[in-house]
């Protein structure tokens, strides 16, 4: 288990498949957590394997990646597995903080739910 | 055939599509991705039944009709005209209007109500910028013709290469963006604020007593102080790493102080990089309707504006609306989960090209026409510019703008007899 902060973010992949998001290719392109090197090997992970994000938000289970991030900092894609444990504190504003929540991750076995599963709906 | 993109803010409006043969010519990825014709949401549905256009229309002015205070809430990625008729309808059933800025870019919203905003264009980015500094925002992924067009490489009259630009990426990540700049400063999550002011007191000629801020070192601080304050024409472009992070509206509101001061020694403007292609409409259409750019309640008769009580994420996680309207957007992908709940148990409208997460929670779907595609209308690009967004081809589908027309409409007569 290692401590992290929790950063939300667009990229290319999410960006393409926005408009399909009940496709297997928006799927892949959401529901990954990246994160530095030294911290995947920390966690005994391989290529594949998934963790556990846990924050006092909620908790999810996604892929894991190797990314250029620094240590102790993950990446999700924005999109409904992010939204599983950024805060939805706005301090008024109306804006839930995407970016810079503190939480664990630890590797599971657990399998990543789809999208319909992550809303409860069939 | 010539076409506007109606993806991302850039509104590129230098393109071309070929219905037919589905290519595409000078798109981005995202654009090329957009355009191409993908699974639609077939028939309006209600409670999952197949029905006419007039029937779900129906239903849905009941639903908003019979609610206390319904939440009409997306609008960024539609046109000016349907945005118009969705403010007029807000006010008639006294609900309250709110936008995707108001999980993207309303923080900005907030600190130009404070301090004002020092702006520009992205044609005088283009043609006058010497420094630009992307903070917080990754143009290769978000809006990747951004730096071609307008930002990096793009050629204007003062600025005749790459050369004579110095570009900056200040992020938490080394995005795509950070490897195309001069210099990249990686700062730690939540630190924008800290940073800001630092920068402020060493552009004023004062010393920090700190050895770093938020993981830059004060030597890297003072070099981008000092490249600031000798630019001709500075510009920062600012994301959501800024909005969305520890401090929010403040770390904008402190931005927009430090460009007022560099503004003492060069010619520096600040600027949201704006995400859906008419996100700037969807605060603009109500603002000249009603004096508000988001979070707008109409429940005692007049506009009210209160981010901390009438934003979407706000209403949903008090449980202060009984209703929803979601017009081309998707907030169940793209809300906090707990605000999400509350969408499973009230009554869900939603008007949408494409099926969505919040396809699955809704009771009734309108689909719509792809506007930029299947519908004309007007947007504004990021930078306020309105671009006359066109249709390529007919369609059975409703525009937007049709669709909330004849809602308007039908609540009229209800509200009436």
């Amino acid at each position: 288990m290692i401590e992290v902060e929790i950063i939300s973010g667009r990229t290319i992949d999410q960006g393409k498949t926005v408009e399909e998001k009940l496709s297997e290719e928006y799927f892949k392109a959401v529901s990954y957590c990246e994160m530095n090197e030294m911290d995947f090997k920390k966690l005994g992970l391989k290529e594949g394997d998934r963790v556990k994000v846990k924050t006092e938000f909620g908790e999810v289970v996604v892929f894991a990646k190797i990314g250029e991030l620094p240590r102790g900092v993950i990446f999700i894609p924005m999109g409904p597995y992010a939204n599983q444990v950024i805060s939805d504190d706005t301090d008024g504003t109306g804006m839930p903080r995407f970016k810079g929540v503190r939480g664990i991750v630890e590797k599971t076995e657990e399998n990543v739910k789809s999208v319909r599963e992550l809303l409860g709906v069939e | 055939m010539d076409a506007v993109c109606t993806f991302c803010g850039n509104v590129c409006d230098d393109v071309e599509f070929d219905v037919n043969t589905q290519k595409g010519k000078r798109f981005c990825a995202l654009g090329l991705a957009k355009f191409r014709e993908k699974e639609r949401i077939k028939s309006p549905m209600v409670d999952g039944k197949e029905v006419s256009y007039e029937e779900a229309i129906e239903k849905a002015a009941e639903i908003l009709v019979s609610s206390k205070k319904p939440l009409l809430y997306g609008w960024a990625s539609t046109v000016n005209e349907a945005i118009r008729y969705g403010v007029i309808l807000t006010e008639k059933v006294r609900g309250v209007y709110d936008q995707c800025a108001s999980v993207c870019h309303a923080p900005g919203t907030l600190a130009v109500i404070e301090e004002g905003i020092p702006g520009g264009s992205l044609g005088a980015i283009k043609n006058r910028a010497d420094v630009v500094i992307f903070w917080g925002s990754n143009p290769l992924e978000a809006h990747p013709r951004h730096p071609t067009r307008y930002s990096v490489m793009a050629k204007g009259f003062l600025i005749k290469d790459r050369k004579d630009r110095k570009v900056i990426v200040v992020d938490v990540r080394k995005t795509k963006s950070a490897k195309m700049a001069d210099k990249f400063v990686q700062i730690k999550p939540g630190y924008d604020y800290a940073i800001i002011s630092a920068l402020r007191a060493l552009v004023k000629g004062e010393d920090i007593e700190a050895n770093e801020v938020g993981g830059v070192p004060k030597e890297e601080l003072a070099e981008l102080a000092d490249i600031m304050k000798n630019a001709k024409y500075g510009v920062i472009l600012y994301g959501l790493g800024v909005t969305q992070s520890r401090g929010r509206d403040r770390n904008i509101e402190n931005a927009v102080k430090l460009i007022q001061l560099l503004n003492r020694y060069a010619r520096w403007i600040i600027w949201p990089m704006r995400g859906h292609y008419n996100v700037v409409g969807a605060g603009e259409v109500p603002a000249w309707e009603v004096g508000y750019q988001y979070a707008i309640d109409f429940s005692r008769g007049y506009p009210r504006f209160s981010p901390a009580e009438f934003s979407a994420v706000e209403m949903l996680l008090r449980k202060d609306c009984d209703a929803m309207l979601v017009v081309s957007s998707d907030p169940a992908a793209h809300f906090p989960r707990r605000a999400v709940e509350h969408m499973k148990n009230i009554p869900v409208i939603q008007i949408d090209p494409f099926p969505n997460m919040t396809t699955l929670l809704s009771n009734v779907i309108i689909p719509s026409a792809v506007a930029g595609i299947e519908a004309e209308g007007w947007a504004y690009r990021m930078d306020g510019i309105p671009v006359r967004v066109k249709k390529l081809v007919d369609s059975p589908y409703w525009s937007d703008e049709k669709i909330l027309k004849e809602m308007l409409r039908i609540v009229e007569e209800k509200l009436e007899g």
